[in-house]
C-alpha cells in the first residue's frame, strides 16, 4: 500500500486491497478490555467529562486521518485541556501498557494518526493558546494543537511568520508539524519544520514531561529535540513547542511560466539553481494537473502548456529584483512560451490558487485518486518523468504530477475509478512503482508526508536491518514498552529487550568512579 | 599487583592489539601525541573506511577495549577528558571526497576528510558547504561530533541545517545509516541529529552527505563601534530586525566595549544596497569595507595553546534579548574576557586568563552560566587548563539527562566510546 487515497465521493475502506499488516499494527487482535478500563478509570479523574469519548458513536468520528483509506475505531478518545491532563493521560496508559496515539488536526496523509484499537487517543484539539510572542527573541511558544497559519498571523504584527507551510496550513496543528517535520512549497529556501523548531515540552511515553533545546539554540547534551522532530508521535508528545519566527520579507515576488513540456520546464528549474539563484519555490504541475485545476478552480494557466512553473522569490528588494530577472530569462531561454508576473497580492494569490488546489482539484478528472509522495535528486527529473510516463502509459493508469521541483519532491496522483474492478489494485502497482523509482535514483520514499502506517512497509526497500534495528534503538531509549504509536513507521518492532525504567542512584560509570557528578 | 595477574594483562592486551591488527592494517603504540585531554591511550588504530572501523569497533568490543574516535585531533581536549582511552580510533584515513552533485547541490565524504579539502571541491562548481571552518584543519566528523558553528549560523544554520545523510558504525561494530542523498527526506528516524555534538560518545561518524548553498558574488561588512552592553545590545536588535537580511552578525567585546559587524551577501548589486541600508541601520559611526575584520569567525584564544597554557575557553547561548544582561555579566567578571561571537544567533564565544584561581574560575563561570539560564540558555568549558576543568562542572546542568543516559545505554550499553566526555558524565 502506499499513497493517500482520495475520492470525490467519500474514501471507503473498499478502496484497494486490505493491507495484509492492518490487524498486528492496529491493535484490532489484541484488545484488552480491561486495561481500557483501567485506563479510562484513571482520565475520568484527570480530565473533564467533556474531553472523555468512550461511546462507540463518537468514537468513530476519529477513525482515519487525512489518510481515509485506513480506518479504525480508538478504544478511548482523550481530549486533554492542559500539559498535565495530556502528561497524566499517558501516565496512566504507560502503567497499563495500554498504546496510545497522538493526534493535532487529523490532516496527515500516511495515516501517522491512525488510532488503535486497543489504546487512546490523545487529540491536542483543545491546547490552542499562543502562550508567548516573543519578538525581541524571534521566538514564540505555543501548544500543540495551534493551527500552523495562526502562528503567522499572531506574529504578523511584529513582521514575523512561522516559515514552514504545508499546504494544509489552514488546518494543520503545529503538534502535528512537529511530528511529521512538516514541509510545504517554501522549505527549498526556508528548510522544515526541524529547521524552525528550537525548543518542546515533552511528555515521554512513560509519563514523564522533560524539556528538550528552549528559546536559545544550542542546548548541550544530544539532541534529543532533533531526534523527536519528525518521529512521527512514536518518541512521546509535544506539549509546548517554541519556534523560530522568521522576517517578513521585503519583497515577494510571483511568476507563472507556460512550457510545451516537462522537459523544457525541468531544464529550467536546473538553469536557475545552476545560476545560484535559490527561490522561496519551484512548483511544477504537468498538463493533466492543469487540466484538474482549470476544472476546478479556473486558475486560467497559458492554454496548451504541457507543463507550468510558478516560481517565488523574496528577500531584499534589491536582490529579489535582479535575480528575479534573471529568472525570467533563464526560463524564456528554456522555452518558456508565456510568463506571467504577479502584480499585486491578488494575482499572486490567483497564481498559488492553481497549484494549492491542486490535489483536490484532481477529483474533477477522476472519481478517486492516490497522492504519493517521493523524493529524487532534482537533476533526475526528466528522466524519472519519462519513467512515470512510461509506466502510465503501459498501464493505461492516468498520472497527473504536481510537485515541488526545486528540491525534487514529487507528488503523483495516479487516478482509477474505484467502480471499474482491478482498477484500485493497477493504481496502487503505479503508485508503488513510482516509490521504486525514487529510491532506484537515490532519493526518498517521502519528502514531507510521512512513513506512517501506509509505507512502513516500504521502509526496507530504503534501509536495511542494520540501518531500522539502530533507528529503533532510540525507539527503545524513548519507549521500551513499544506504546506511543506502535505500529507506525517500522515495519516491524524491535524488541528492547530489558526495560530498563528510570535509574535510580548512581550512574555506573560514577560508581565505578570513572566520571564526575555535579 | 601479582605476577600472574600482570602476566594475564600483558596476554590480554597483546590478543588486543592482534585482534585490532586483524581489523585494521594501521595499528600503532600511542605516543605522548596521542594524549586524550591528558589521558594516555594504549593504541592507535587508523582505518581507511566504514568497513575497517567496523572490524575495529567489533574488535574492541570483544576485547573490552574502551575507544575514543578522533578526526583530526583539532578539538581533541574538548569536554571533559574521558575516564579512559584504551584505543583512539583515528579517521584520517578516511579521507575522501565521495560525492559532489552540483546539480543537486549536495556533497559528500568521509569523516576525515578536512572540511577545507570538501569546500576546495566544491568551490569548484560555485558552492560552498555553509560551515565556517573555526578551528584549521578540521575534519568533517570532529566539525559534526563538536558541532562547531561561527558567523555564517545566522544566515545558514549549523551543521544541523546541512547534514542530510549519516553513516555511522555503533560500539559493537555494526554499520548504520540514517537520511539519505536529497535534501527532503522524512523517511526514518533523523540519526544524524543525535551525532552532531555528541563528541563520539554514540557511535563513530565514517561518512556525512551535506546540502551545499551557492557561493555569494559578493560579500561586505558594516561594522559599527558599541560604547556598552545596551548599546551593543540596541544595534544588535536593529540589525535583526531589519531588512539588511544579514549573513552574519558579529560582536567583538573586551573589556566593556566593542564591536558589531555584519556580513552582507549575494548578488553584487543587492550586497551594494543592503550595505547602504545597513549604514543608515546603524548610524554614522558605521563603515563599510569589503574585507572582514581581524579575527573573524575565530575564536577568542589561541588554537595553538595546550596544557597550561589553555585559556578557561567558554561557549555561551541565551535568547536574543539577554545580549545586553549576559555582557554585563561579563563585565562584572572580574577577570578579563574576551568575547567574540554570533550576537544575532545568541551564540558567542569567551575566554579567560587560564592562570585565573580555579575557584575563581568556577564562581564565573557559575555567575555567567546563571545569567544564560536565565536567558533561556546554557554555557559549556570547552576548554581550560586540567586543574580548572577538574574544579568546575564543565556541561553544567543539563535538562532530560535521564533520557540522554537511555540513548547512551541503547547505543553503547558497556559505555566503551569516549565515556565521561560528555555531559552528565555520558
Amino acid at each position: 500500500m502506499s499513497g493517500t487515497h482520495g475520492t470525490n465521493t467519500t474514501a471507503g475502506p473498499g478502496v484497494g486491497p486490505t493491507p495484509p499488516e492492518a490487524t498486528e499494527s492496529t491493535g484490532q487482535a489484541v484488545a484488552r478490555p480491561d486495561a481500557i478500563e483501567a485506563v479510562l478509570g484513571r482520565v475520568r479523574a484527570i480530565v473533564p467529562a467533556e474531553g472523555v469519548i468512550s461511546e462507540h458513536s463518537r468514537l468513530r468520528t476519529y477513525e482515519c486521518d487525512g489518510l481515509a483509506h485506513y480506518k479504525v475505531t480508538p478504544a478511548l478518545v482523550v481530549i486533554p485541556e492542559d500539559a498535565r491532563q495530556l502528561a497524566g493521560v499517558v501516565r496512566a496508559c504507560a502503567e497499563a501498557g495500554v498504546p496510545f496515539v497522538a493526534r493535532g488536526s487529523g490532516t496527515g496523509l500516511s495515516g501517522g494518526a491512525l488510532p488503535r484499537a486497543d489504546g487512546v487517543l490523545i487529540v491536542t484539539a483543545r491546547m490552542r493558546s499562543v502562550l508567548d510572542i516573543r519578538a525581541e527573541d524571534q521566538r514564540a511558544v505555543v501548544e500543540p494543537g495551534v493551527i500552523n497559519l495562526d502562528v503567522s498571523r499572531a506574529v504578523a504584527p511584529h513582521g514575523y511568520y512561522y516559515a514552514p507551510d504545508p499546504s494544509s496550513q489552514q488546518v494543520c496543528s503545529i503538534g502535528g508539524n512537529l511530528a511529521e517535520n512538516s514541509g510545504g512549497a517554501h522549505c527549498l529556501k526556508y528548510g522544515f519544520t526541524t529547521n524552525h523548531v528550537t525548543g518542546a515540552e515533552w511528555v515521554s511515553p512513560d509519563g514523564d514531561v522533560v524539556q528538550l533545546g528552549g528559546l536559545a539554540p544550542d542546548t548541550p547534551g544530544y539532541d534529543l529535540l532533533g531526534a523527536v522532530v519528525g518521529s512521527e508521535g512514536t518518541l512521546g508528545v509535544a506539549t509546548k513547542v517554541t519556534v523560530r519566527l522568521t522576517r517578513l520579507p521585503e519583497e515577494v515576488r510571483t511568476l507563472l511560466a507556460g512550457f510545451a513540456s516537462t522537459d523544457e520546464a525541468g531544464a529550467a528549474t536546473s538553469a536557475i539553481i545552476a545560476e545560484g539563484v535559490v527561490p522561496a519555490a519551484i512548483e511544477m504541475m504537468d498538463a493533466l494537473a492543469i487540466e484538474a485545476a482549470e476544472a476546478a478552480v479556473q486558475p486560467n494557466y497559458p492554454a496548451g502548456a504541457g507543463a507550468v512553473l510558478v516560481i517565488e522569490l523574496d528577500g531584499a528588494a534589491d536582490e529579489v529584483e535582479h535575480e528575479f530577472a534573471a529568472v525570467e530569462r533563464l526560463c524564456r531561454d528554456n522555452g518558456a512560451f508565456e510568463i506571467r508576473v504577479a502584480s499585486d497580492p491578488t494575482e499572486r494569490a490567483l497564481i498559488w490558487k492553481g497549484r494549492k488546489s491542486a490535489f483536490a482539484a484532481v477529483g474533477r478528472i477522476s472519481p478517486d485518486y492516490i497522492v504519493q509522495d517521493g523524493v529524487i535528486p532534482r537533476t533526475a527529473l526528466p528522466e524519472v518523468l519519462r519513467e512515470i510516463a512510461h509506466l502510465s502509459e503501459s498501464s493505461g493508469v492516468r498520472v497527473a504530477n504536481v510537485f515541488h521541483a526545486g528540491d525534487g519532491n514529487l507528488h503523483p496522483l495516479v487516478l482509477f475509478d474505484e467502480s471499474v474492478p482491478g482498477s484500485g489494485e493497477a493504481a496502487e502497482k503505479v503508485s508503488g512503482a513510482i516509490l521504486d523509482l525514487c529510491i532506484k535514483h537515490g532519493g526518498s520514499i517521502t519528502g514531507e508526508h510521512g512513513v506512517g502506517i501506509d509505507k512502513a512497509a516500504y521502509m526496507p526497500r530504503m534501509f536495511n536491518d542494520e540501518d531500522l534495528d539502530t533507528m529503533q534503538l532510540v525507539r527503545c531509549a524513548f519507549d521500551p514498552q513499544n506504546i506511543s504509536n506502535p505500529g507506525k513507521v517500522f515495519p516491524t518492532p524491535r524488541l528492547c529487550g530489558e526495560v530498563p525504567g528510570k535509574r535510580k542512584g548512581v550512574h555506573p560509570l560514577q560508581e565505578a568512579g570513572v566520571a564526575e557528578v555535579f | 599487583m601479582s605476577e600472574t595477574r600482570a602476566s594475564s594483562r600483558a596476554t590480554e592486551n597483546a590478543a588486543a592489539r592482534r585482534a585490532l591488527e586483524e581489523a585494521c592494517g594501521r595499528v600503532e603504540d600511542a605516543t605522548e601525541a596521542d594524549l586524550v585531554d591528558g589521558v594516555q591511550p594504549d593504541l592507535v588504530a587508523r582505518p581507511t573506511s566504514t568497513a575497517e572501523v567496523s572490524e575495529v569497533m567489533r574488535a574492541a568490543a570483544a576485547h573490552g577495549l574502551v575507544v575514543v574516535p578522533r578526526g583530526r585531533g583539532t578539538k581533541i581536549t574538548w569536554g571533559a577528558p574521558p575516564a579512559r582511552a584504551d584505543v583512539v580510533v583515528d579517521t584520517s584515513g578516511l579521507d575522501q571526497v565521495l560525492e559532489h552533485a552540483a546539480g543537486d547541490l549536495v556533497a559528500g565524504a568521509q569523516a576525515g576528510t578536512r572540511l577545507a579539502a570538501l569546500q576546495e571541491v566544491v568551490a569548484g562548481a560555485g558552492q560552498r558547504l555553509a560551515i565556517d571552518e573555526t578551528v584549521p584543519g578540521a575534519s568533517i566528523g570532529g566539525t559534526i561530533a563538536a558541532a562547531t558553528s561561527g558567523p555564517g549560523r545566522v544566515a545558514t544554520g549549523t551543521v544541523r541545517d546541512l547534514l542530510i545523510g549519516v553513516t555511522v558504525v555503533r560500539a559493537d561494530g555494526v554499520v548504520a545509516k540514517a537520511g539519505g542523498r536529497v535534501v527532503k527526506n522524512v523517511a526514518g528516524y533523523d540519526l544524524g541529529k543525535l551525532v552532531i555534538g555528541s563528541f563520539g560518545t554514540l557511535a563513530v561518524v565514517t561518512e556525512a552527505m551535506f546540502r551545499l548553498h551557492p557561493e555569494p558574488d559578493a560579500r561586505s561588512y558594516v561594522s559599527v563601534p558599541v560604547a556598552d552592553p545596551a548599546e551593543a545590545h540596541r544595534r544588535t536588535q536593529d540589525v535583526v530586525h531589519s531588512q539588511v537580511v544579514a549573513g552574519a552578525v558579529e560582536l567583538d567585546w573586551s573589556a566593556g566595549a566593542g564591536t558589531l559587524t555584519l556580513m552582507l551577501q549575494g548578488v553584487a548589486r543587492g550586497v551594494e544596497g543592503r550595505t547602504s541600508t545597513a549604514l543608515r541601520v546603524l548610524g554614522d559611526s558605521a563603515t563599510a569595507s569589503t574585507r572582514a575584520p581581524e579575527g573573524w569567525g575565530r575564536y577568542p584564544w589561541d588554537l595553538g595553546a595546550t596544557g597550561d597554557d589553555r585559556r578557561v575557553d567558554m561557549k555561551l547561548a541565551f535568547a536574543l534579548s539577554g545580549l545586553s544582561d549576559v555582557l554585563t555579566a561579563v563585565d562584572a567578571a572580574g577577570v578579563p574576557v574576551r568575547l567574540r561571537g554570533s550576537a544575532g544567533a545568541g551564540v558567542v564565544y569567551a575566554s579567560m586568563p587560564g592562570d585565573t584561581d580555579v575557584a575563581q574560575a568556577g564562581a564565573v563561570v557559575e555567575r555567567l552560566r546563571a545569567t544564560c539560564a536565565k536567558h533561556g540558555g546554557s554555557l559549556v568549558v570547552l576548554d581550560a587548563p586540567a586543574a580548572v576543568k577538574r574544579g568546575l562542572d564543565v556541561w553544567g546542568p543539563v535538562p532530560a539527562l535521564d533520557l540522554m543516559r537511555r540513548v547512551k545505554d541503547q547505543f553503547d550499553p558497556d559505555h566503551r566510546l569516549a565515556p565521561g566526555r560528555f555531559v552528565g558524565g555520558i
